[in-house]
């Protein structure tokens, strides 16, 4: 404020350059802004197309990203092998092989599940309890379910080994190991990477194209002004300052619009999506992304608002001059 | 302050604008510039406040050598050249009071800087009152006062006005020949483009008289 007082009391020449430049910038954005609202519902159309371009590969890649994350944690539990041993082994053989196994190195436990009480269990659960009561003996082997010592460096190999190793004991009848799955998981999941990576950059260039149209409209319908502004003194940055702010808030609603979005689809999801997770015995909960995310989404529109408007302004406002 | 050497200007169809003109305006003096329908007038005026570039030649204005400006500095002296039309060139879908404002908004002059000269702008040219309507709804002179405030709230050193009665009454045509006059008063150089000869041999100023591009005359008007 003093130095405001200070540059109107010299008038005109010698006013702070740097208090000039931040005066128009202030200008700038309050006037772009004005701008905006008062083609409130032609804004809103493009901040709704900027929005959900926006939202809809940063949706899926939350998605995509949050999938391979649950599968990930659920790695321990479904690199555990299962070992049916013999329909005739007893429960104390069954337990002597377990201590024996537990010597090696590349397993980490051993939980055995005993043929009767999972006899008890499929009763309970599977709706054939009539049926398995007309039998005369239980039908299941015991199985040994044993979880390996995974660690970073810990490859396939090693697992298959192990397996090899499980398979040749005299008391083994089957070793179960399913991993396939998870691999096929994982190839899925980079062509989906690859795809929204595609899928982004195309609405990224779409939002670019949005935003620099939109505004290299509003340069042709504010030419006369334009020419008037230089007329009087204006510089082409000065002229050119309005567009950008345009950008930037294109790009900073259309973020914010995106995030609206993909709030609103996580809600919705989240429900059944907690029921699919509890089916895979998952403790994880559909989170909302952290501030990083928004950060990122809403700075990559920013930017994007941005390039949009020097596209469209660069060299065309320089070539608008009075006449 | 205003300064032409062997100044030429000719036009991408290949027609002349100006051939070879050699003048000299002091500042502080008002002038007139007549001259038959394409004689260079605007021609001549436009090169001054930098609308078009001298094709061969050199301008001086207040010592700057125009030729040379560019970028932001070409911006600087438009500033510092006040500029009238005939068409007068408002903005109609802002206030009388904006248009009027925009040469203060273009070197951000604070708020209350730009109301208080906007407002001493148009107490000037009688239009005080005015300030909030649209340029639309003004007469013809009325419009022409509010580009004739557009161009001295900056207060430049010089202005230019092109046909600026072109449409008027002989009284305002009279009224805001004696506005001009008054600019002057305070030190203000101006150059003036008009068809009316009736008007300016009533006032005792220079009268620079183009033909065909080329000046024909310079005389001073002791008649009056
Ligand atoms: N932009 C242009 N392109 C081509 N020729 C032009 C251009 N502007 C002016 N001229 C030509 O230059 C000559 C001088 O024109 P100018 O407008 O300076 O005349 P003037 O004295 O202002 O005329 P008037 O009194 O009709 O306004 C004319 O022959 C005109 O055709
Ligand atoms: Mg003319």
């Amino acid at each position: 404020m003093k130095k405001l007082k200070a540059s109107r009391r010299i008038g005109g020449k010698h006013r702070w350059n740097a208090n000039k430049l931040l005066l128009h910038h202030l200008h700038a954005a309050i006037f772009s802004l004005g701008r905006l609202s008062r083609n409130a519902l032609s804004s809103l159309l493009t901040l709704a197309v900027i929005g959900i371009a926006i939202a809809l590969p940063a949706g899926l890649y939350l998605l995509l990203n949050y999938a391979s994350h649950s599968v990930s944690n659920w790695d321990e539990n479904s690199a555990a092998i299962s070992v049916f041993l013999r329909q005739e082994i007893d429960l104390p053989t069954a337990q002597a092989l377990q201590q024996k196994l537990l010597q090696r190195a590349d397993i980490n436990s051993i939980h055995i599940i005993d043929k009767d009480s999972a006899m008890q269990e499929f009763r309970q659960f599977s709706g054939f309890a009539g049926a398995l009561d007309a039998l005369d003996s239980n039908p299941l082997p015991h199985l040994l379910i044993i979880q390996p010592t995974l660690n970073e460096d810990s490859s396939t190999q090693d697992l298959q080994q192990l397996e090899q190793a499980l398979r040749t004991q005299p008391e083994v009848d089957l070793v179960q190991i399913d991993t396939a799955w998870l691999q096929r998981f994982q190839a899925i999941s980079n062509i989906g990477q690859r795809a929204i990576l595609v899928l982004g950059s195309l609405l990224g260039i779409a939002v670019l194209l949005v935003i620099g149209n939109t505004i290299r409209l509003e340069v042709y319908n504010r030419h006369e002004e334009i020419e008037i502004m230089k007329l009087v003194g204006a510089t082409t940055a000065f002229v050119r300052r309005p567009f950008l702010y345009t950008g930037l808030w294109y790009g900073l609603f259309g973020g914010l619009f995106a995030m609206a979005l993909i709030l609103l689809a996580i809600f919705w999801l989240s429900q059944p999506m907690q029921q699919l997770l509890s089916l895979y015995n998952s403790d994880l909960i559909l989170s909302y992304p952290g501030l990083p995310t928004w950060t990122a989404i809403v700075g990559g529109s920013i930017l994007l608002g941005q390039c949009g408007a020097w596209l469209a302004v660069g060299q065309h406002l320089r070539k608008i001059e009075p006449s | 302050m205003i300064q032409f050497e062997a100044v030429s200007k000719r036009y991408a169809a290949g027609r002349d604008g100006l051939r070879d003109i050699n003048l000299m305006i002091d500042a502080g003096e008002m002038v007139f510039l007549t001259g038959h329908s394409g004689a260079g007038k605007s021609s001549l005026l436009k090169l001054i406040g930098l609308l078009e570039k001298a094709t061969r030649g050199q301008i001086r204005v207040d010592g700057r050598n125009l030729g040379r400006l560019k970028g932001k500095a070409i911006a600087r002296h438009r500033s510092r050249v006040g500029m009238i039309f005939q068409d007068h060139r408002l903005l109609t879908d802002r206030s009388v009071f904006d248009n009027v404002a925009i040469p203060l908004v273009v070197c951000a002059y604070s708020h209350q800087e730009i109301k208080r000269r906007v407002r001493a702008a148009l107490d000037k040219v009688g239009l005080l009152g005015k300030e909030k309507t649209s340029p639309e709804t003004l007469s013809g002179g009325e419009q022409q006062r509010v580009g004739i405030a557009r161009a001295i709230v900056g207060k430049p050193p010089v202005l230019l006005a092109d046909e600026p009665t072109g449409n008027l009454d002989p009284e305002l045509s009279a009224e805001i020949m004696r506005l001009f006059a008054d600019f002057n008063q305070v030190g203000v150089t101006l150059l003036i483009a008009t068809h009316d000869i009736a008007l300016i041999k009533t006032l005792p100023y220079r009268i620079l008289t183009l033909n065909k591009g080329e000046l024909s005359a310079d005389s001073m008007n002791l008649h009056a």
